[in-house]
């Protein structure tokens, strides 16, 4: 049996595997058989470095060496030279942009690590359901710093000191929070963890629950030391039943365990955590109605002031955190502000977890410093587009967000700079759209569930978001005019300007930054009739080459509305004023002789 | 369970755990003991992570191998469902994607019992903070 003392890896990620991967690990392979090592140096092929932009990427272990840019024809080299004569080959190092250095082990390169875990410190390293390793990893040694060590002041300086901000969306200073609930006087005060995690394609919060549940149930804890609360409360969407079960699992081990209850850490302090469980509702994710759900009313956001801190749940003063913000908490008390706010950006402090998705290769959970900018998260981390495609937009924040173009792309991310791109930071959900998504579309999808999604109190945003809506579908019909597009952005600005709460404030958001940054999509609709992504269906023609077109007949039988005619043997024609537009036609043809206009 | 009356019990605790850990890889058979840790976030289980975790059980048992398999939160890797982390005695993690049943079998014929690398493995591209406090 062969025992290998050296293996190469080679990233078989999407983008280094285009860039002949492949090629790389024949020729490797082949090298080794001819320098007689086959039984030494074994070739595999890993997932995405994370480094394609200087793909295709070379690891040789061991020694932790990284070669850059390599092609096929350098294989025989790297085993001759480093792996037969351990000498390593210089000019495939990479070199570093600052230093000019060459730099061979990839813990060294700073431009490796883009992703810093801090809130996801504990997920997929321990085992959710055991309290044992959560403290075995320092769990619960920042609440027994705190309430053994440090007065409540003492702590919310610490969380103020930090930057730390609310990584919900709105980015209101976490500690200012704290000290606001915590001046108001009251025989009950409630601490709350909003769960309601809702905007499409976003799973940060679940993934945090899911993970490292007794994370946020210690912030609760401190939170409720600092503010001078004894109960808290976690409001989360009955749709993630795995994370209430690992929920449930944490609370019951906590009690046991006394980290939770009466006395903790024997200083006297009382605190237990209840579950509250949401239908589901978009606007519970904001405090107030997420508030009125708890206590069993309709789930309708009512106008601040009095903010919750002052009267919140059952008229008491509360304090509304997020599940993200929270699982900051013990390690800023641990490792304190100043370390914290050493990362990130001027005004945004810590890291921000994303959930990466759409058309980018490695979709995924992620955790970046604040400033870290586009380009980076999606091209290195996410590994670039799919197929080879053509980056065209990001969606940030969700339907309440806006989406960032590629002249977006260097932008450092934080609150501050993404407002000012007309997008936001919101709970974290990044969709990646490329050359093939329709812009109005996308703005017509987020519409769509707004309207479903809005509770119907105020005016501007139960009408004004069907209209919008009515507006946008009328324009990816190719009914639109011109006067619609002045229309669609005078209503924008007026539902913004007027809606009750944070869902109608911001749900046209889309429209706007679409028609910001791609008018020429929507004149293109609205003055040619035409989708140039492709993907409006109305505006779409179906159409067969008569060049091309053998008579074959199998487009005729496949059509399900006998749109197509034609004589065997002779070129068919389709009848535009019966076709459904399905495609079914397209995909069946052998000869590429269907195509769209 | 112990319930714990004040910080230093927390820090007794947290230290003999810690022990307890290095206990398990320094025990007299290091050659023998593998730690697995499987990927069970709602994402993991729908593509399959439960099926390979009961299989790895049922293999390494069979086969007698000396092994830890536990079922941990979401590692980041959404793309490569289910992964998995395998730790061989004296080596570092390794983390591997898209594990279904084939691929598992494969893991344990080749990486677990032999120290032998198979195709799918999943560079670890992230930093964690370091969990030591500055007590």
């Amino acid at each position: 049996m062969a025992k290998y003392n050296s293996h190469i890896l080679v990233c078989g990620g999407t983008g280094c595997r285009a860039s002949q991967g492949e090629e790389i690990v024949e020729n490797l392979t082949r090298a080794i058989e001819e320098n007689g090592i086959e039984n030494e140096v074994q070739v595999v092929r890993t997932g995405c470095f994370g480094f394609c932009e200087k793909g295709p990427v070379v690891k040789i272990i061991p020694d932790n060496t990284f070669y850059v840019h390599v092609s096929p024809d350098d294989a025989s080299e790297i085993i001759a030279e480093h792996l037969v004569k351990g000498r390593k080959v210089n000019r495939l190092l990479f070199v570093d942009p600052e230093t000019q250095q060459a730099v061979s082990e990839s813990k060294d390169m700073g431009f490796y690590k883009k992703q810093l875990r801090i809130a996801l410190r504990n997920c997929g390293f321990i085992n959710p359901e055991n309290i044992e390793e959560y403290i075995a990893r320092d769990g619960y040694a920042a609440l027994g710093k705190a309430l053994t060590s440090m007065t409540p002041e003492e702590v919310i300086k610490e969380i103020m000191d930090s930057g730390l901000r609310g990584r919900g969306g709105g980015g209101f200073p976490t500690g200012l929070k704290w000290d606001l609930t915590r001046k108001v006087e009251s025989d009950v005060k409630y601490v709350v963890c909003n769960a309601d995690e809702g905007d499409p394609g976003a799973f940060m919060d679940r993934s945090i629950l899911e993970g490292d549940p007794h994370s946020v149930l210690e912030a609760m804890a401190i939170n409720g030391y600092c503010t001078g609360a004894s109960n808290g409360l976690i409001y989360i969407r009955a749709e993630y039943p795995l994370a209430i079960q690992r929920l449930k699992i944490a609370i019951d081990q906590a009690r046991e365990s006394g980290l939770l209850g009466k006395d903790i850490f024997g200083t006297g302090f009382d605190f237990d955590v209840e579950m509250r469980y949401g239908a589901g509702a978009f606007v519970c994710g904001e405090e107030t109605s997420l508030i009125h759900s708890m206590e069993g009313l309709r789930g309708e956001p009512t106008v601040k002031p009095p903010f919750p801190s002052e009267k919140g749940y059952k008229g008491k003063p509360t304090n509304v955190n997020n599940v993200e913000t929270y699982a900051n908490i013990p390690v800023i008390l641990l490792k304190g502000s100043e370390w914290f706010s050493r990362i990130g950006s001027e005004k945004s402090k810590g890291t921000k977890v994303f959930a990466l998705a759409g058309k980018v290769n490695n979709v995924g959970l992620i955790e970046v410093p604040m400033g870290t900018t586009l380009r980076e998260v999606i091209f290195d981390i996410g590994g670039g587009i799919k197929d080879g495609k053509k980056f065209k937009a990001v969606q940030t924040g969700g339907p309440s967000g806006g989406c960032l173009t590629e002249k977006h792309l260097d932008i450092p991310i934080d609150y501050d700079n993404l407002l000012q791109c007309g997008s936001m930071m919101g709970s974290g959900g990044m969709i990646v759209m490329d050359e093939d998504d329709c812009m109005v579309s996308m703005a017509k999808f987020y519409l769509d569930f707004t309207v479903e999604e809005s509770c119907g109190k105020c005016a501007p945003c139960r009408i004004g978001n069907k209209r919008l809506y009515e507006m946008l579908d009328k324009i990816t019909k190719g009914n639109g005019t011109e006067e619609d597009l002045a229309r669609l952005r005078n209503l924008s600005n007026v539902i913004k300007d007027t809606s009750l709460c944070g869902l109608g404030q911001t749900s046209p958001n889309p429209v706007l930054s679409t028609m910001e940054n791609f008018p020429e999509e929507y004149l293109a609709h609205v003055k040619d009739g035409k989708c140039p992504a492709g993907q409006c269906r109305s505006l779409m023609e179906y159409v067969i080459d008569e060049d091309k077109c053998v008579g074959c007949t199998l487009c005729s039988r496949v059509c399900p509305v006998d749109a197509i005619s034609g004589d065997k043997k002779m070129p068919h024609v389709i009848d535009v004023s019966v076709c459904i537009k399905c495609g079914a036609c397209m995909e069946k043809c052998k000869f590429g002789a269907i195509s769209v206009q | 369970m112990t319930k714990v009356k004040s910080l230093d019990d927390l820090r007794k605790m947290r230290d003999d755990l810690q022990s307890k850990v290095n206990l398990r890889e320094k025990s007299d058979h290091p050659e023998k003991m593998v730690q697995i840790k499987v990927s069970m976030a709602t994402c993991g289980i729908a593509s399959g992570a439960k099926e390979t975790m009961n299989f790895l059980i049922e293999e390494l048992d069979a086969q007698a191998i000396d092994t830890v398999v536990t079922q941990t939160g979401c590692m980041g890797y959404c793309y490569a469902e289910p992964t998995i982390e395998v730790t061989l005695p004296g080596e570092k993690p390794v983390v591997f994607g898209h594990v279904d049943l084939k691929k598992a079998a494969e893991i344990v014929e080749k990486y677990i019992k032999n120290g032998e690398l198979v195709d799918g493995i999943i560079p670890v591209n992230y930093e964690t903070v370091d969990e030591k406090n500055n007590e």
